[in-house]
C-alpha cells in the first residue's frame, strides 16, 4: 500500500505526462468496452430477432417481384398474380407431414373503435399461428377450430392495437368495424410482443388476427390500390406460410425440401422467399465469433500502443531519477525494491487510465442508446477483463524500465546529475 | 591503523585489510587503491583525505559497500563483506551504515518525515514507532516543526540536517559523510560541523571524506591518500598541539 502512495506521489511529480500517458490506456479500455458493448448489444438483437422468428420454423413468404416482370406480365386490366398458393401450403404439409404449417394472409384495412382510427394490418390465419409466432395471450382466448370452419367474425388483436382502439375500456367482447362495414368481435388480446416480427413493417402488437376462412372470404385473393391517378389490382393468395418443425435438427432438410419445392416453381418471378431462422442465428453467431475476432485484434493494438506510452515515460521516468534510484539503493533498498518501486508506477499509471477509461467505456454506450437508438450491453467480464488486461499492459511494458532501474550500478547512479 | 600508539580496546567497527581497488579503463589497469588497510574503532571520527585521483572516492565507495574490492578484505562490525552478492551488500548498506551526501540526496516528491523513513521501509520496519523516532531525531536536529515539508522547501542547511537525521534512522556503525558541507556557505557549514561534533561527542563514529582541510581538523584523525595508497595518518589532537603523523 505504501508502495502504491509512493508511486502515486512519483507520477504527481509530472502530472501533464502521467495523464497523457494514461491517455493511451484509457481510450484502449474505453473504446473496447464500448465495442464491445455496441456489438453485444447489436448481436443480442439479431439472435432475438431469429429466436422470435423459431430456431425450429421455416419461413416462406410472398413478395412483390421487381417492377420490370411486373409490368411485362400485368396487362392494363388483369391483376398481378404473385406469391404463395394454398396448394403450395398442401404441398409443403405433405412433404413435411410432422410439421405444422400455418397459412397467412395479410390485408390492410382501416379499423375503427368508435371515434378511435388505425389503419393496420389484418392478418388471416391458422389455430397453429400462436403457437408456431410463439406467442401468449393476455386476455380471452386465441382464435378457434370453431372459428375457422364457421367463419366467424371473431377477432383476436395485438398489445398496441389494443391500447389504440381501447385506450379505456376492456377490448373483450367489444366490436371493431373494418373499412367495408365488416364487424368483428374481440375474443382475445395477445401479449405484448415487444419485437418487430409482424408484417410490412409493423409488429403483431399492431395488428388484428381473424380466422383464415373468414378472411379469404371477405377480403378475397384480389387487392386493388390506387396511387397518384393510376390503379393496380394484385392478385395474391398466401402472404406467408410458416412451417413449425418438432426439432432444429430436422431444420435443414426441411429447407431444403422448402427450397425445391418452392424456389423451384417461383424461379421465374423470384416472388418468393425463403427464411431460416436457424440459418440466419448460425450466421449471425459466425459473424459474432468474427467480430470478436476482430474486436480483440484491435483491442491488443490499441492496448500495445498505450502499453509502449507506458514504456516510453517510463524509461524517461527511470533516466530523470537515476539519482533516486542511486540513493535508495545506498540506502539499503535491493534490486528487487527498485523493480518493485517502478513496476507499481507503471501498474499505477495504467490501472489509472484502466479505471478512468472503464467509467468512459461504460459512458459512451449510454449515448450511443439515447442518440442512435442502438441496443447496448455492457457485460461486467467485458469491463474486467479490459481493466485486467490495461493493468498488466503496464506491468509487462513496466518491466524493462523498472529491470533498467534496477540493473543501475549505485555508484553511477549517486553520481548522475 | 586509526588506533592510537597505546593499546586500544575499542571495538573495531570497520576494517580494510590489504584492499586493492583496480578498474580496466580499456586495455589500461588504473590502480585506484593499492594495498590500503586501516582500522575505524566505535566513536572514531575519522577525515579521509587527498588531491584528485588519491583514491578518495573509491575508498568511499568500499567504505559504503556501493563496491567491491578487487582483492583484499573489508570487515564491517567484524563480518567480511567483501564478497558479499548484491542483496547482501544492500542489507549491510541498510542496516549498519549513514550515508550523508554533498548534495543532501534526499528524495524530492516525499516529505522530510517519509524521506527519513526510507532507510527503515526497506527493513520493513515502518510504523509507529519508526515515526517517533524520526520526529525524535528531527527534533535532535532542530527540524522538528518541519516533519512534513518538502525538501525544497527547506534551506541547504536544513536539507543536510534532515540528511543527517535520515543516516542516524537505522542506528548505524558508523556515519558515512562524502564532502558533507561542500555544498553549504560557511556559516552553514560550520552548523552541520558543529552538529557532527555533537553526535560525535554522543558516541556517534563518523568517517567524513573530504578535501577540505578545515573540515578535516574538526576529526580527531585525517588519513591522507596518494596514488591509492595511505600517505600517513595524522592524530589531529596530537597535530594542534605539536604531536605528528603515524
Amino acid at each position: 500500500m505504501r508502495t502504491v502512495k509512493l508511486g502515486l506521489k512519483s507520477l504527481m511529480l509530472h502530472k501533464l505526462r502521467s495523464c497523457l500517458t494514461t491517455a493511451g490506456i484509457l481510450f484502449g479500455v474505453a473504446s473496447v468496452i464500448a465495442m464491445l458493448a455496441v456489438g453485444e448489444g447489436a448481436s443480442k438483437e439479431a439472435l432475438d430477432r431469429f429466436r422470435d422468428m423459431g430456431v425450429t420454423n421455416i419461413l416462406a413468404r410472398s413478395v412483390k417481384p421487381p417492377d420490370t416482370q411486373q409490368s411485362s406480365s400485368q396487362s392494363a386490366f388483369s391483376a398481378m398474380a404473385y406469391g404463395l398458393l394454398y396448394s403450395e401450403a398442401d404441398l409443403v404439409q405433405s412433404a413435411l407431414p410432422k410439421a405444422k404449417v400455418v397459412r397467412v394472409r395479410e390485408v390492410q384495412r382501416p379499423l375503427m373503435r368508435g371515434e378511435y382510427f388505425r389503419t393496420t394490418i389484418v392478418v388471416g390465419t391458422e389455430t397453429d399461428f400462436i403457437e408456431v409466432t410463439n406467442m401468449h395471450i393476455s386476455e380471452g382466448r386465441w382464435l378457434s377450430e370453431v372459428d375457422d370452419q364457421t367463419l366467424s367474425n371473431t377477432c383476436v388483436i395485438g398489445a398496441s392495437l389494443a391500447n389504440t382502439l381501447f385506450p379505456l375500456e376492456n377490448p373483450l367482447g367489444q366490436t371493431i368495424l373494418t373499412g367495408n362495414d365488416d364487424r368483428y368481435v374481440v375474443v382475445g388480446v395477445l401479449e405484448y410482443q415487444g419485437r418487430a416480427a409482424g408484417p410490412a413493417g409493423t409488429t403483431y402488437d399492431e395488428c388484428m388476427f381473424i380466422p383464415m376462412s373468414t378472411s379469404r372470404r371477405r377480403f378475397g385473393e384480389e387487392v386493388s390500390t390506387s396511387s397518384g391517378g393510376s390503379f393496380k389490382r394484385e392478385r395474391i393468395e398466401l402472404n406467408e406460410v410458416k412451417v413449425k418443425l418438432e426439432t432444429s435438427e430436422e431444420v435443414e432438410s426441411a429447407a431444403h425440401i422448402m427450397r425445391d419445392l418452392l424456389l423451384e416453381a417461383h424461379k421465374q418471378q423470384n416472388d418468393v422467399e425463403i427464411t431460416v431462422p436457424l440459418e440466419l442465428l448460425k450466421q449471425e453467431e459466425a459473424s459474432k465469433r468474427m467480430f470478436n475476432i476482430v474486436l480483440a485484434v484491435i483491442a491488443s493494438i490499441s492496448l500495445l500502443v498505450g502499453g509502449i506510452g507506458i514504456m516510453n515515460v517510463m524509461l524517461a521516468t527511470v533516466t530523470e531519477r537515476t539519482r533516486e534510484i542511486g540513493i535508495r539503493r545506498a540506502l539499503g533498498a535491493k534490486r528487487k525494491h527498485i523493480i518493485q518501486q517502478f513496476l507499481v508506477e507503471a501498474g499505477v499509471l495504467s490501472a489509472l487510465g484502466g479505471v478512468v477509461g472503464v467509467l468512459l467505456g461504460m459512458l459512451v454506450p449510454i449515448g450511443i442508446e439515447a442518440w442512435f437508438a442502438q441496443k447496448t450491453i455492457i457485460l461486467v467480464p467485458h469491463v474486467l477483463l479490459a481493466f485486467g488486461i490495461s493493468a498488466a499492459v503496464g506491468v509487462v511494458f513496466g518491466i524493462y524500465p523498472a529491470w533498467r532501474a534496477a540493473n543501475m550500478d549505485p555508484v553511477e547512479a549517486l553520481r548522475h546529475e | 591503523m586509526t588506533q592510537s600508539p597505546m593499546s586500544d580496546d575499542r571495538k573495531v567497527i570497520a576494517e580494510f585489510v590489504d584492499v586493492h581497488r583496480h578498474y580496466m579503463m580499456g586495455t589500461n589497469v588504473v590502480r585506484a587503491l593499492n594495498g590500503v588497510s586501516m582500522q575505524v574503532r566505535q566513536g572514531d571520527y575519522l577525515a579521509i583525505m587527498g588531491r584528485s585521483g588519491s583514491g578518495k572516492s573509491t575508498m568511499l565507495n568500499l567504505l559504503g559497500c556501493l563496491d567491491r574490492p578487487t582483492s583484499g578484505q573489508y570487515l564491517v562490525g567484524g563480518r567480511d563483506v567483501s564478497q558479499l552478492d548484491d542483496d547482501a551488500l544492500s542489507d549491510v548498506r541498510g542496516r549498519e551504515i549513514g550515508f550523508i551526501f554533498q548534495s543532501f540526496n534526499l528524495i524530492p516528491q516525499l516529505t522530510v518525515l517519509e524521506n527519513l523513513e526510507v532507510p527503515l521501509f526497506y527493513q520493513n520496519r515502518v510504523g509507529p514507532e519508526s515515526r517517533a523516532k524520526a520526529e525524535h531525531l528531527a527534533r535532535r536536529v532542530g527540524l522538528g516543526g518541519r516533519l512534513d515539508h518538502r525538501p525544497l522547501e527547506l534551506s541547504g542547511g536544513q536539507q543536510q540536517r534532515v540528511a543527517i537525521a535520515r543516516a542516524l534512522m537505522n542506528d548505524p556503525l558508523f556515519l558515512l559523510a562524502d564532502e558533507a558541507t561542500g555544498n553549504l556557505d560557511s556559516n552553514t557549514e560550520l552548523e552541520i560541523l558543529a552538529l557532527l561534533d555533537e553526535l560525535r561527542a554522543e558516541g556517534v563514529t563518523i568517517v567524513i571524506v573530504t578535501h577540505n582541510e578545515n573540515v578535516a581538523l574538526r576529526a580527531d584523525k585525517t588519513l591522507w591518500l596518494k596514488d591509492g595508497e595511505v600517505e600517513q595518518l595524522v592524530d589531529n589532537r596530537l597535530a594542534q598541539t605539536g604531536g605528528g603523523a603515524s
